[in-house]
C-alpha cells in the first residue's frame, strides 16, 4: 500500500468548503501542522479516509486571518490552539479557545521567529 | 434541576502519571462536561529541530516520551529516509520492526498495570510489571538502553542483534506467553474487572471516526484502522490484522489491547524467523531537502511524523502528532455522563501520554 | 455469564506467595548491568586526536574539546547517553560502558588528558579545509 499523502494546495475563499466536503465524503481529521514561511504561515490540514491521506494545504500571510474548523470537525480545537499559540497563527471564531492558556509558557509564540 | 458544580481534576491525581488538568462541570455526582488543559510539561522540542543537526536529532525525537521512544526516533527517521529517498537495509527494517514489536508489548503491559492499579487491583498491577521487567531487560540487553534505545539512526539502524541474541528474544517470549496467559484471562474473565469495566464510557464507532480517535481507542470501536497495513518497515512481510472489538467500553478497550499483546509476540516470532542477513546501514549523503507526512502505528495509536527540509543540515520543521493528541476530544466525549468516580478509569483508558502531547 | 469468573487471580497470587522476590535488594544488593549497557562515555585519551566530532555531534553539548590543551571534558550530568559521540568517533577511541555516574549535589565535569594529532600543514597542499579538519578526513576514507 502507498503511505505517501497527496498534497492539494487550496486558496482561502475555497478552503471551507474544500473542509465542508471532506466533512461530507466522512474523512477524518488527523493533524493541523503549521510551519513558519516568509510572511506567513503554511498551514497543512491532513485527512484520512481507510488508509487514503490527504493534506489540504493553506498558505496565509502572518497577519491574516485563518477561519477555524471547530465548527466543521469539533475535536480540530486541541491543534488549531496549539497553532495558534505556538505560531501566532491568527484562528478566528474558535471553538473551545484558550486564549494563549493551552501551554503553561511565559513567551509569546515561541515558534513564530526562527532561531 | 440539579445544581451544577466545578471540580478541578489533575494535574497531580494518583492515578495520572503525567500532568493533565480537567475541569469537570458536574451535576450530583454526574459529570456533564470537561474542559482539558494541558501545558505542564511543554519543552519546545519541535522547535529545537532548527538548532541541531538532522541526524543529532533523532535522539532529541526519541526522547520526547519515554515509552514510545523507539516509534519516535523510527517514525523521524523514516520522515527523513523518505524526504531523502534512502532504501533502508531490509535487516534494518527487521530490526526496527523487532524493536518496535517489543515496545508495543511494553507499553501495553505497563497500561495494563496501571488499569489495575487504578482499579485497586494492586497484585495483578505488579504482576503486569513484573512481566513487562523482562521486556526491559531485553532491551538492556540488545540496544544498552531500557527506555531510550537509541538504536534508529537516519540510513538505518545503529546496532545489529546477533543470532544468539535473537534467539534468546525468541525464548523469553515463549515464556513470556505462557505467563501472560493468567493475566489475560483474570484481565478478561474476573468477575470483578469486568463488573468494572464493562459498559463504561462507551464510544460508538461514528463518534470516534469523527472526533478523531485512533489506534486501540478505534479499534476498541469497531474500526479496523491498523497503521501497520500501510507495511512501513518490515510489516509488509508480516501477517498483520487489525485487532477489533466492537462494543467501545473500557472493557473492549482493554480487550483490543491484550490481544494486541498476543498480536505482537506472534509478529516479533514471525519477524525473527525471516529476518535476513546483510548490512544494517546505508551511509546518508548530503541534506534532505522537501517534505514528508509519515505515518506510523504507535502502541497508542497512529502518530504522524512530518519532516520539511531545506536542503541545509537543519530542518527546517518537524511536527510530530502523537495518539494522545487526537484521542483527547474523544476522551472528553467520554466523560460525559459518566459517574465522577470513574472519571479517573476513564481517562486512563485513551492511556494519555502528555509529555508526547506536549513535546 | 458463561464468560466471568470468580477468583481467576488466586492461583497466581498464592503461587507468588511462596516465590522469590522479583525485585533485587538493590542497594544491599549491587544492580546487575548487561553487557552492551549504555550507561556512561568512557574515553581512551592516549588514542584520541582531539578532531572534535564528539564535540559537534553531541545533541546535549556535554562534550567540549580543547585542541589546544588536548584536553577532552565531558559534563557527566548533561550527558544523556545517547552514544552518538562514540558512533561519530573516527578513532573508535570513545565507548560506553555499563554503570551510570553516581548522583551528586552539584554538577561538575570530568578532564582527560588526549594526544592531538600533530598538525600536518604540508599533507594535502591543496586543499587548506583538510588540514582544519582531520575528521573529516579520517571519517571520510572509512
Amino acid at each position: 500500500m502507498d503511505y505517501k499523502s497527496e498534497i492539494r494546495p487550496v486558496t482561502m475563499d475555497q478552503f471551507l468548503s474544500q473542509v465542508i466536503a471532506m466533512k461530507m465524503e466522512q474523512w477524518r481529521l488527523v493533524q493541523i501542522c503549521a510551519v513558519r514561511i516568509k510572511d506567513g504561515y503554511e498551514m497543512s490540514y491532513s485527512f484520512c479516509r481507510n488508509y487514503t491521506m490527504v493534506t489540504l494545504r493553506l498558505i496565509v500571510g502572518t497577519d491574516e486571518k485563518v477561519p477555524s474548523i471547530t465548527q466543521i470537525y469539533s475535536c480540530a480545537y486541541l491543534q488549531e490552539n496549539e497553532a495558534a499559540e505556538l505560531f501566532g497563527v491568527q484562528i478566528e471564531s474558535l471553538n473551545q479557545d484558550y486564549h494563549h492558556k493551552l501551554y503553561r509558557i511565559d513567551a509569546e509564540a515561541p515558534f513564530k521567529e526562527k532561531g | 434541576m440539579a445544581k451544577r458544580s466545578i471540580v478541578p481534576f489533575g494535574p497531580q491525581h494518583p492515578v495520572l502519571p503525567e500532568p493533565v488538568h480537567l475541569d469537570l462541570v458536574l451535576e450530583d455526582e454526574t459529570v456533564v462536561g470537561a474542559i482539558p488543559s494541558i501545558g505542564y510539561v511543554h519543552r519546545g522540542l519541535e522547535k529545537l529541530v532548527e538548532k541541531k543537526d538532522f541526524k543529532q536529532y533523532v535522539y532529541i525525537a526519541e526522547r520526547v516520551c519515554g515509552i514510545c521512544s523507539c516509534g519516535h526516533g523510527m517514525g523521524y527517521c523514516e520522515a527523513v529516509e523518505q524526504v531523502m529517498g534512502l532504501e533502508v537495509p531490509r535487516r534494518a527494517q527487521y530490526l526496527r520492526t523487532i524493536w518496535m514489536e517489543m515496545s508495543r508489548v511494553h507499553s501495553h503491559l505497563l497500561w495494563l498495570g496501571l488499569l489495575a492499579d487504578a482499579m485497586g487491583f494492586e497484585s495483578l498491577f505488579m504482576e503486569s510489571w513484573r512481566l513487562r521487567e523482562r521486556i526491559l531487560d531485553m532491551f538492556d540487553a540488545t540496544t544498552g538502553g531500557r527506555i531510550i534505545f537509541s538504536v534508529n539512526c537516519v540510513g538505518g539502524v545503529l546496532k545489529d542483534m546477533d543470532h544468539a541474541l535473537l534467539k534468546g528474544i525468541s525464548d523469553t517470549i515463549d515464556v513470556m506467553e505462557k505467563e501472560f496467559t493468567p493475566i489475560m484471562e483474570t484481565f478478561l474473565k474476573d468477575y470483578s474487572v469486568q463488573s468494572r469495566l464493562k459498559g463504561l464510557g462507551v464510544l460508538s464507532r461514528e463518534q470516534a471516526l469523527m472526533l478523531g480517535a485512533v489506534g486501540p481507542m478505534l479499534r476498541a470501536s469497531g474500526e479496523g484502522y491498523d497503521v501497520r497495513k500501510l507495511g512501513y518497515e518490515a510489516y509488509n512481510d508480516l501477517d498483520v490484522q487489525p485487532v477489533v472489538a466492537f462494543d467501545g467500553d473500557a472493557y473492549a478497550r482493554c480487550e483490543v489491547r491484550l490481544r494486541e499483546v498476543r498480536q505482537s509476540f506472534r509478529l516479533i516470532r514471525e519477524a525473527i524467523s525471516k529476518i535476513p542477513e546483510g548490512p544494517i546501514s546505508v551511509p546518508v549523503k548530503g541534506n534532505p531537502s522537501g517534505e514528508f507526512f509519515m505515518r506510523i502505528e504507535q502502541p497508542r495509536g497512529e502518530a504522524i511524523y512530518y519532516v520539511k527540509g531545506n536542503g541545509t543540515k537543519n530542518l527546517e520543521r518537524f511536527r510530530l502528532r502523537t495518539p494522545t493528541t487526537s484521542n483527547i476530544p474523544p476522551m472528553v466525549e467520554l466523560l460525559k455522563g459518566c459517574q465522577l468516580g470513574d472519571v479517573p478509569l476513564l481517562i486512563l483508558t485513551i492511556d494519555p501520554c502528555i509529555s508526547c502531547t506536549e513535546r | 455469564m458463561e464468560n466471568t469468573k470468580l477468583l481467576t487471580f488466586a492461583r497466581t497470587a498464592f503461587k507468588n506467595l511462596f516465590k522469590k522476590p522479583a525485585t533485587v535488594g538493590y542497594p544491599y544488593e549491587p544492580a546487575k548491568f548487561p553487557e552492551g549497557m549504555r550507561g556512561h562515555v568512557e574515553i581512551a585519551g592516549d588514542q584520541c586526536i582531539c578532531c572534535g566530532m564528539c564535540m559537534r555531534s553531541c545533541p546535549p553539548g556535554a562534550i567540549s574539546v580543547d585542541r589546544a590543551a588536548g584536553t577532552w571534558t565531558i559534563r557527566r550530568f548533561d550527558c544523556v547517553q545517547c552514544g552518538n559521540c562514540v558512533h561519530v568517533c573516527p578513532k573508535k577511541c570513545l565507548t560506553m560502558a555499563p554503570g551510570y555516574t553516581a548522583p551528586d549535589v552539584k554538577k561538575s565535569s570530568e578532564t582527560f588528558k588526549a594526544s592531538p594529532l600533530p598538525s600536518k600543514p604540508a599533507a594535502r597542499p591543496d586543499d587548506g579545509k583538510e588540514a582544519v579538519r582531520p575528521a573529516a578526513q579520517v571519517a571520510g576514507g572509512k
